[in-house]
């Protein structure tokens, strides 16, 4: 039963994956990395990270999204107009992909360490965000605030860089 | 009968090497946005797979991926924000989203 959900998220996921670098309408490619996000949050709760897998939807597929789809609106972006073939950035850009993908599937597949089954847990149903949050202020405080001062940063960049005129 | 690792690492794989063709042989700059998106939550699926299979000695999974994971989406978050402010500032400058427009550093 696991292992068919399992199969149905990721192949859905790696379909809207695709359809977001090949569509040509901005807004299409957008609404397709939304289901992406969807199918990936999925593939999380199947991992037991139920607390990853909220955040994911929450900041990805409610706030980043959205931000997208604004920025797209605002430039006011049509159906991309087709330009001249490029034959050499195409054959370079797709020969380092797939030699990459066959590298890693090589890798994967040779290695002995990756292919075991899910270990059972010992509690199941046990609370996921409360652990989280354990680790988190445990042993990643300083990290946190560093985050939080990065958060900060990156707001005040934002409101100055979208302001008509820098002085 | 369950997914095993390689399972995951498999299509975490597979997903990376689509944002990175997209990153690669896209040429709209929102579009290459989306394709750097791709590639970072690729790297959280791994980890995410990483900490349920790799389970501590109490037979939980290892939370500190977890807490990294949370750690890349609240980056991810901030790099889009700053991302998209700077891509509103270029079509402004310049009136596209294109980047064989953008060639004034080119060689």
């Amino acid at each position: 039963m696991q292992i068919v959900l399992f199969w149905i998220f990721a192949s859905l996921m790696l379909l809207f994956a695709a359809l977001t670098v090949t569509l040509r309408n901005p807004v299409s490619c957008a609404l397709s990395l939304v289901m992406t996000f969807l199918a990936l949050a999925a593939l999380f709760v199947t991992l037991d990270a139920f607390f990853i897998g909220i955040i994911q939807v929450l900041v990805y597929t409610g706030a980043v999204m959205v931000l997208f789809l604004f920025i797209i609106m605002l430039l006011d972006l049509r159906n991309e107009k087709v330009r001249p073939f490029n034959l050499a950035a195409w054959a370079g850009g797709g020969l380092v992909s797939i030699g990459f993908l066959g590298l890693l599937i090589r890798v994967i597949h040779t290695l002995p360490g990756f292919a075991f089954e899910k270990p059972p847990l010992s509690q199941t149903g046990s609370n996921d965000i409360e652990a989280v949050g354990w680790t988190l202020f445990r042993f990643f405080n300083l990290p946190f605030q560093i985050i939080g001062v990065l958060l900060l940063v990156a707001t005040v960049g934002v409101v100055l860089l979208s302001k008509k005129e820098i002085k | 009968m369950t997914p095993t690792l390689a399972d995951y690492l498999l299509v975490s794989g597979i997903l990376f090497t689509i944002g990175l063709t997209g990153v690669m042989l896209r040429r709209n700059i929102i579009i290459i946005f989306m394709g750097l998106e791709l590639m970072l939550n690729a790297s959280n699926l791994s980890l995410v797979a990483f900490s349920r299979y790799h389970l501590t000695a109490v037979g939980l999974p290892n939370y500190s991926g977890q807490v990294l994971v949370f750690f890349i989406i609240t980056v991810a978050a901030a790099e889009v924000a700053v991302g998209l402010a700077i891509i509103v500032a270029l079509y402004r400058a310049r009136q596209t989203t294109h980047v064989e427009d953008l060639n004034s550093m080119k060689f």
